[in-house]
């Protein structure tokens, strides 16, 4: 009972900074709402006994990514009040669309087996590091690898976007 | 420690929860006119998706939907990289983060 | 030698003469053109003499197979019989007389060579066309004779005055010649699907075994084959091309249009005459159309004032003659008449010719006569020729004339009546043609009557043979009255040897009643004669102006409106109709409809550019909108319509 208490208190929480995330003016308190809301994103996964994906969540979604995303604010000066929304059919437009999404997505559950689904945290393991490190180099090790290869490439063109041009040519 | 009535927590929650950050990241998407938060909006919604993956991996107790998450995160990471690098560029010509001044593709 | 070599040698040698002169014919002199012109097609008629005297039955000479399936197999093979030696003698002989006048008579004209090519090539198909031992053989002839009418009538065609004249008739000869051609294609397709060979002996053999042949089936192929048959022979309706192709030489018109290629109708039929006699409907049907034709052409022709149109209408009605005998079953009757009518029609149009060339090219009657004196040869030459066809007893048109009429005493009396008028007129505008020419005071002026010369030899000489021919012609085949012992050679000669007529006997008249008909039919022409001597000779009547003719004379005059007729009812619908597609259809319908089409995609292509805006959020709305249509179509295809 009080775990699901807690999880509701989360649920809000979570959607609450989201919904900061997009409203808000300052692109730094964007960035700033957007790390509350993985953490608490986060605390859903430890709920869930996903201890390894929480753990990974936290330090490359919170911790490197939104760091990058600072960066990039503080070092072209970004920080200015926000331009003038969209017209008002445009807004108005996104907000109906958005909203026949969720229903079409609510209504996808509808008769499917997992609603009323409970289960208890004692009995899953699967979210496990030991667990999550054989299916990784066993079953997905190719993918595992190839994923080095992602990394560079993204590395590459980073580096390669983000230099000046006399610099290059030089 | 197991009692008769339901202790856990209820996996449609959290199913509600993701579907909502979905919709949040989609809205945000289509009416933020800055180029960093719209990239910020798009990690929401990929976020949310992941969320969805883990809550059908405990359901399931199939550890495949986890590892596909752990993917996606590294592709999100790669992304953001190359997004903002993106961006610098485009700040450098434009001088401007205004998503409504790049439209060269019109027509 | 033998007789497939001399069969081969035969329809080479023309097909010579027509390479070398078609080639080289410009650079050559005249003479040399002309005389291998005549020499190759007299030395086949040599050859044919050669073959006629060791005529043995029936005999193919193969050439080489064009089609050669398991199921259908058309050769390219030649059938040396009675019928097809005695054609080839008639197109070879006459055709080299007339080769020989053609070098005198065309011996002014720019494109000399031309001619002798065309002639020789009209030779060829011709041959090509009476040898064939199978339909398709016969086809390729037929139509080869009927490209060489169409070039041989327009060979004028860049005269200044008559150029387009010429042109037209030469059409309108082709364009009706190939209506009936649809016919005689049918007819070969119905006949190798019922017999599954175009041969003549094969299809024959096969007819006379099997003797419950359907009737319908065989009364389709004849009527398709007498359809050919009417295009070519100039029959009713299709006879309307012969008139117009005067307007080609004379000695064109002497050859195919008199003596040959209106034949190839009447050749058709007789080499098809076991399949006429099991319909007979369709030897009814060519009865009445043969009739119709004689007597309408005969009418028309009495009032003609051309001389070549009234020897044209002339030759209409002696064809409807020559399909009144068929009709009756009578062929080696028609083709006893189609003999002596090339004797005395080529010698009349040789003669006709004979006299526009000493006339400097005047064809009017009403601005000759009084030639007799000034042109002796031709007169007495044209004069036997007149006689010939009109039946004075005992020339050779007096005998044909005489047995289709017995025929057709003998079968049908109303038909009698109608030969009996058509032959009456026909020696009424013969005769009026004859005195009004060469009779009388000269009507062309001063100034041509001291040019008017008679022909030189090589235009006289033909004459004179052909004269000689219709006088003797007759006794190819004379009645059984007298000369009991060489009567009916011809009838005998033919049946024994060409395939199918051996079972046809023709009917013999018992005595009384054919010494009765002949001597009706001398009073007749002989009546006739007198009477036309005395209105044109003693008492100078002359040929009417076109604004003194009476009612009739008007319609004959005018050949009872036929080609405004054709005209109205055919021509102008077809060319409105043309002119329709052309405007209508082909501008409006289809180039503007394209347009339309090309345009309305335009329009639409424009509008869907304006979806793309360049701004990134709509292009997200439009991702979010397409992702809840994609959920939206799942959820209802799986809870709702099962």
């Amino acid at each position: 009972m009080s775990l699901q208490i807690i999880s509701i208190i989360l649920g809000s929480l979570t959607l609450a900074s989201a919904l900061m995330v997009v409203l808000s003016k300052h692109p730094i308190r964007s960035v700033i709402y957007l790390v509350v809301t993985f953490f608490f994103i986060t605390s859903m996964y430890i709920m869930m006994n996903a201890q390894f994906l929480a753990i990974v969540n936290m330090i490359v979604y919170a911790g490197a990514i939104m760091v990058l995303f600072l960066f990039v604010l503080m070092l072209l000066n970004l920080n200015k009040e926000m331009e003038p929304m969209n017209t008002k059919g445009a807004q108005l437009a996104a907000f109906i669309a958005g909203g026949s999404l969720f229903l079409v997505l609510i209504t996808a559950l509808k008769d499917t087996l997992i609603l009323g689904q409970t289960y208890r945290q004692q009995d899953n393991s699967i979210g496990l590091v030991k667990e999550l490190g054989n299916l990784l180099f066993t079953k997905y090790v190719v993918a595992f690898e190839l994923t080095s290869i992602l990394f560079i490439a993204a590395m590459v063109g980073a580096i390669l976007l983000a230099k000046r041009e006399k610099q290059i040519i030089e | 420690m197991q009692t008769a009535s339901s202790i856990g927590t209820s996996l449609d929650f959290f199913l509600f929860v993701s579907f909502a950050l979905f919709t949040i990241g989609a809205i945000g998407a289509m009416t933020r006119k800055n180029m960093i938060v719209l990239l910020m909006c798009i990690e929401l919604m990929l976020n949310a998706v992941n969320l969805m993956l883990v809550t059908f991996s405990t359901y399931y107790g199939n550890g495949d939907a986890q590892i596909f998450v752990f993917f996606t995160m590294v592709v999100a990471a790669a992304e953001a990289t190359v997004g903002l690098s993106i961006i610098i560029m485009a700040y450098r010509n434009l001088k401007s983060i205004d998503i409504d001044m790049y439209n060269q593709l019109k027509n | 030698m033998a007789k497939d070599l001399t069969l081969l040698l035969l329809l080479a040698l023309p097909l010579l003469g027509f390479a070398v002169n078609g080639l080289f014919g410009k650079n050559l002199p005249k003479i040399m053109v002309g005389s291998l012109a005549t020499g190759v097609v007299f030395t086949a008629f040599l050859l044919a003499t050669t073959l006629f005297s060791g005529l043995h039955g029936t005999q193919i000479v193969h050439l080489f197979n064009i089609i050669d399936f398991d199921q259908l197999q058309i050769n390219a093979s030649f059938q040396i019989d009675a019928l097809s030696v005695w054609m080839t003698l008639i197109i070879t002989g006459i055709g080299s007389l007339i080769h020989l006048f053609s070098m005198g008579y065309m011996s002014h004209d720019e494109g000399y060579h031309k001619f002798f090519t065309y002639l020789n090539l009209f030779i060829f198909s011709m041959l090509l066309l009476v040898l064939g031992s199978n339909y398709f053989v016969l086809f390729f002839g037929w139509e080869g004779v009927g490209m060489c009418s169409y070039l041989l009538i327009s060979f004028h065609y860049n005269d200044a005055q008559k150029g387009l004249v010429n042109s037209l008739a030469g059409r309108k000869a082709f364009i009706m010649n190939r209506i009936g051609d649809v016919g005689l294609l049918l007819a070969l397709f119905m006949l190798l699907g019922q017999f599954n060979t175009l041969e003549f002996l094969q299809i024959g053999a096969a007819v006379q075994q099997n003797t419950a042949l359907q009737g319908g089936a065989m009364f389709f192929i004849t009527l398709s084959l007498f359809i050919a048959a009417t295009g070519k022979s100039a029959q009713i309706p299709l006879f309307t091309w012969l008139p117009d192709a005067m307007a080609g030489p004379t000695p064109v018109s002497a050859l195919i249009h008199a003596a040959t290629m209106v034949t190839a109708g009447i050749y058709l039929t007789v080499r098809s005459n076991f399949l006429f006699e099991l319909a007979p409907f369709t030897k009814d049907i060519m009865l009445y159309v043969g009739l119709a034709t004689t007597l309408f052409a005969a009418f028309m022709a009495l009032r003609q004032n051309d001389i070549k149109k009234v020897l044209a209408y002339s030759t209409v009605s002696q064809l409807g003659l020559m399909f009144v005998a068929l009709g009756f079953g009578a062929y080696t009757v028609a083709l006893f008449h189609v003999t002596t009518h090339a004797f005395f029609k080529a010698l009349l149009f040789l003669g006709s010719g004979s006299v526009i060339h000493g006339m400097h090219e005047e064809q009017d009657i009403r601005k000759m006569g009084g030639l007799a004196k000034l042109m002796p040869v031709t007169h007495f030459t044209f004069l036997i020729g007149t006689m010939a066809i009109s039946g004075i007893p005992f020339l050779s048109g007096f005998f044909s004339k005489d047995e289709i009429m017995a025929q057709a005493l003998h079968h049908n009396a109303f038909a009698y009546v109608v030969l009996v008028i058509a032959v009456t007129m026909t020696a009424i505008y013969m005769f009026r043609l004859y005195f009004l020419t060469f009779h009388g005071a000269f009507r062309g002026g001063e100034a041509l009557k001291s040019k008017v010369h008679e022909s030189g030899l090589s235009m006289t000489l033909p004459l004179v043979l052909l004269a000689v021919l219709s006088v003797f012609g007759g006794l190819l085949n004379l009645p059984g009255l007298f000369f009991k012992g060489a009567a009916h050679w011809f009838d005998h000669y033919l049946s024994h040897s060409t395939f199918g007529l051996s079972e046809v006997h023709n009917v013999h008249l018992d005595f009384n009643t054919s010494i009765g008909l002949m001597l009706f039919a001398s009073a007749v022409a002989i009546g006739v004669m007198i009477w036309a001597y005395l209105n044109y000779a003693k008492r100078g009547a002359l040929a009417k102006e076109d604004a003194a003719l009476s009612g009739w004379e008007r319609l004959s005059a005018q050949k009872l409106y036929v080609d405004e007729i054709y005209h109205a009812a055919f021509v102008k619908p077809l060319l409105a109709l043309s002119d329709f597609i052309g405007k209508v259809v082909d501008i409006q319908m289809l180039r503007n409809g394209i347009y339309a089409l090309a345009d309305g995609i335009l329009h639409s292509a424009n509008l869907t550019r304006k979806w793309q805006t360049g701004f990134l959020s709509s292009y997200l709305f439009w991702m979010i909108f397409g992702l809840i249509t994609f959920i939206a179509y799942y959820i209802l295809k799986l809870s709702v319509w099962h």
